[in-house]
């Protein structure tokens, strides 16, 4: 059965069945990792370009290690948006990609929307590596993942995403696929990190970890920007983690197992205690690995588009 | 050139009149108005079935010249601007210089007089500020005697209360209005579409609708401290409906204009990411959209302007947050009008002229179009029944940056006569 699609640009709208073939393939990719040869002639002939026009080091690296372990060609660039922005447009990017003949493109963008854009203009299979603050499709697959592979199951447990909403696009996609599967999404945050209307999502909305804490099977630690604007959307960084910040002490009190991603990179005692994020309930490193495997699977159903 | 307009129905909101007549027009005058009129030597122009009215009037148009040629120039934003019905328009100050003293509004002047040959009258607004820099006010006096019809930093707005004020008390004395670019702007910094779901789901940033409306309330405040006149440019939100609705009920000098993509588009139309969707204020909800046609059908707004705001193929040809705000107008206009708001019941044609055409001129001190024997035809033909399809291709604008290409509508202009000149589309 195949994808429903031929490009990845988001999980929003995208059918139950698709990511629901993307993770059962990623399970035989993540068996791949574990051989002793870890690579497979799956995509061999095929040329993947990542362009990451926005700094990344984790998902790059993941795709790439993707790509080489599906024995694709690849090559790829990082600029950053700035410096793109005031010389070479998207579209003659675009058309540049589109004249060297490329098979697929994987594209971080700072700029909501910019590779829906490219998949108009280009023939090539587009995947979305994070556009803005709009989608993060593959981290949300390898969350889901991450949380089945954990708990057995995606349907009926409790997510909550907790940190800036507004600005994140692991968040958007987060929403988008778990509520597919099945699961009942809610966000924590600051009422200023929280976007207008997010509840016509069908989420719910808290403010205070406490008041949601006892009910959650799942917690998604976003990362606090640092560099954004403390001030306006909240006060102090010491604030901040006093309201927000996963402690063991939170969690205790909340009385229950709750499993612990978080998307990296990690302020260690901002969002997340070092304890918490080192401890038995947190899967992080898992979700690295589980990366790998998931973007192998989507390169594979889009690369092989049968 | 004589010409004999015959079948066709004259709606006349200055006279009062709605009734089919036809017209003797002669070297660009109107030379004898009656019922089955023959004249030997005249073309004879059938135009059963068409609306005969006083030359449309859009005071909201960004014609781009001087600075920004590429985009568009008076001539072709002047042809656009008959095509699509139109024989005068307002020009914005947003020109590269821009338009705040008498030599730049004379350049404008004397582009638009040889454009097409006075066929399109252009009434320039002047800047309210020098440079539009929203510091100083500009020269209202000199600018005034040039010609200036209103003032207004369009593109931007006047964001300081205390020159708001003083630009209300000093154009008073000129009897014209401050137009107002209604955006609080620390509200709505780094904002590309409306905010709320559509927004939020894009991952975009959000210029909230009350952005609008506190500045337009601070305004209003203000304009009933003064004896200034006010005039809210392309109403966006309900709130602001209602906060002109409520000014107009204690006689406050306000008035306001809507566009035709504020009255027909939601910000739904943004999950496409098209570029063509993005201008300022931004689309918004369908509960706005439905108080704007509230607002029009009750008198709350007064005029229907475009907010024409051509920019280059390659200029909206980026992602969507780096794109520049804006829409062309002038050549959807009439249509979007008739076939949202007239075939939709929610105005008359009566009504429809008098926000095109009259409404327009009573606020900026432009004397009435008079259809009478021994004026000047300064008149707009249209066809309400005639269906089309947008093709942006076929625009005499200089930019097709429009949401509306492939749009079905129904009605459109036939063609306009003023001063001598003619422009007739079939």
């Amino acid at each position: 059965m195949p994808l429903q699609t031929r490009n990845l640009l988001g999980l929003d709208g995208m059918k139950r069945d698709d990511i629901q073939l993307i993770l059962d393939t990623a399970v035989s990719f993540r068996e791949v990792l574990d051989r002793p040869i870890k690579k497979v002639p799956t995509l061999q002939g095929k040329t993947i370009v990542n362009m990451f026009f926005e700094s990344s080091t984790r998902t790059r690296l993941s795709f790439e290690l993707a790509e080489r372990r599906l024995s694709a060609d690849v090559l790829g660039f990082q600029a950053t948006g700035s410096s793109v922005s005031k010389g070479e447009t998207l579209k003659d990017t675009a058309r540049n990609i589109e004249a060297m003949k490329v098979d697929m493109v994987v594209m971080r963008h700072s700029a909501s929307g910019a590779p829906h854009y490219l998949s108009r203009v280009i023939e090539a299979n587009v995947i979305n590596a994070g556009d803005g603050a709009h989608e993060h499709p593959t981290q949300a697959l390898l969350d889901m993942y991450t949380i089945r592979e954990r708990l057995g199951r995606i349907e009926g447990l409790n997510v909550c995403i907790v940190g800036d909403i507004s600005h994140s696009r692991v968040a958007r996609s987060n929403i988008h696929g778990l509520l597919s599967m099945g699961a009942s999404v809610s966000v924590c945050g600051p009422a200023t990190m929280i976007p207008r209307d997010l509840e016509m999502l069908g989420v719910s909305v808290y403010h205070h970890l406490d008041d949601v804490l006892p009910q959650v099977d799942v917690l998604n630690v976003l990362r606090i920007q640092l560099e954004r604007d403390a001030g306006r959307f909240f006060p102090t960084i010491r604030e901040y983690h006093n309201s927000y910040g996963i402690t063991r002490q939170r969690l205790e009190k909340a009385g229950r197992v709750i499993t612990i991603l978080h998307p990296g990179p990690i302020n260690r005692d901002v969002e997340i205690s070092a304890d918490v994020a080192d401890s038995e309930h947190s899967v992080i490193l898992q979700q690295v690995l589980n990366g790998v495997a998931i973007r192998m699977a989507v390169l594979y159903l889009l690369g092989t588009g049968s | 050139m004589q010409i004999l307009l015959k079948g066709g129905r004259l709606v006349d909101p200055v006279s009062g009149r709605d009734e089919s007549l036809d017209f003797h027009l002669l070297d660009g005058q109107i030379a004898k108005i009656g019922k089955n009129l023959s004249i030997a030597p005249a073309q004879v122009m059938d135009i059963t079935g068409k609306i005969v009215a006083p030359g449309f009037l859009d005071m909201h148009v960004h014609l781009r010249e001087p600075g920004y040629e590429h985009k568009e120039t008076i001539l072709s934003g002047s042809t656009a601007a008959a095509a699509g019905g139109f024989t005068g328009v307002c020009c914005m100050p947003n020109t590269d210089p821009a338009i705040d003293d008498e030599s730049v509004l004379r350049f404008v002047q004397n582009k638009a007089r040889v454009a097409l040959s006075g066929l399109v009258d252009v009434y320039p607004v002047a800047a309210v500020t020098q440079g539009r820099k929203g510091t100083h006010i500009a020269p209202f006096a000199e600018l005034v005697g040039a010609g200036a019809v209103g003032f207004s930093d369009d593109g931007d707005p006047v964001h300081d209360a205390e020159i708001m004020r003083r630009a209300l008390e000093y154009s008073a004395m000129f009897d014209r209005p401050i137009l107002q670019h209604a955006q609080d702007l620390p509200m709505t910094k780094g904002g590309v579409m409306n905010e709320g779901l559509v927004a939020t789901t894009l991952g975009l940033m959000g210029m909230p609708a009350v952005a609008e409306e506190t500045v337009v309330a601070r305004d209003i405040g203000i304009t009933e401290f003064t004896s200034g006149r006010y005039h809210v440019q392309h109403v966006s939100t309900a709130g602001t409906v209602g906060l002109v609705r409520q000014a107009k009920a204690r006689k406050a000098r306000v008035s306001c204009e809507a566009t035709p993509h504020h009255f027909t588009l939601t910000d739904e139309a943004v999950r496409s990411f098209d570029t063509n969707t993005k201008m300022n204020p931004p689309l918004r909800t369908r509960e706005d959209v439905e108080a704007v046609r509230q607002g029009l059908r009750d008198g709350s707004i007064d005029v229907i302007a475009t907010d024409h705001a051509p920019h280059s193929f390659d200029e909206k040809e980026v992602e969507f947050q780096n794109a520049p705000f804006g829409i062309v107008g002038l050549e959807t206009s009439l249509g979007l009008t008739l076939t949202e708001l007239f075939h939709k019941n929610i105005l008359s044609l009566y009504e429809i002229v008098e926000k095109m055409a009259v409404n327009p001129r009573r606020i900026l001190r432009i004397s009435d179009v008079k259809i009478e024997e021994g004026e000047t035809a300064n008149l707009t033909i249209f066809d309400p029944l005639a269906e089309w399809t947008v093709d942006p291709r076929l625009f005499r604008s200089r930019s097709r940056n429009t949401p509306f290409g492939g749009f079905r509508l129904k009605g459109r202009p036939f063609g306009v006569l003023n001063n001598g000149q003619a422009y007739w589309l079939e």
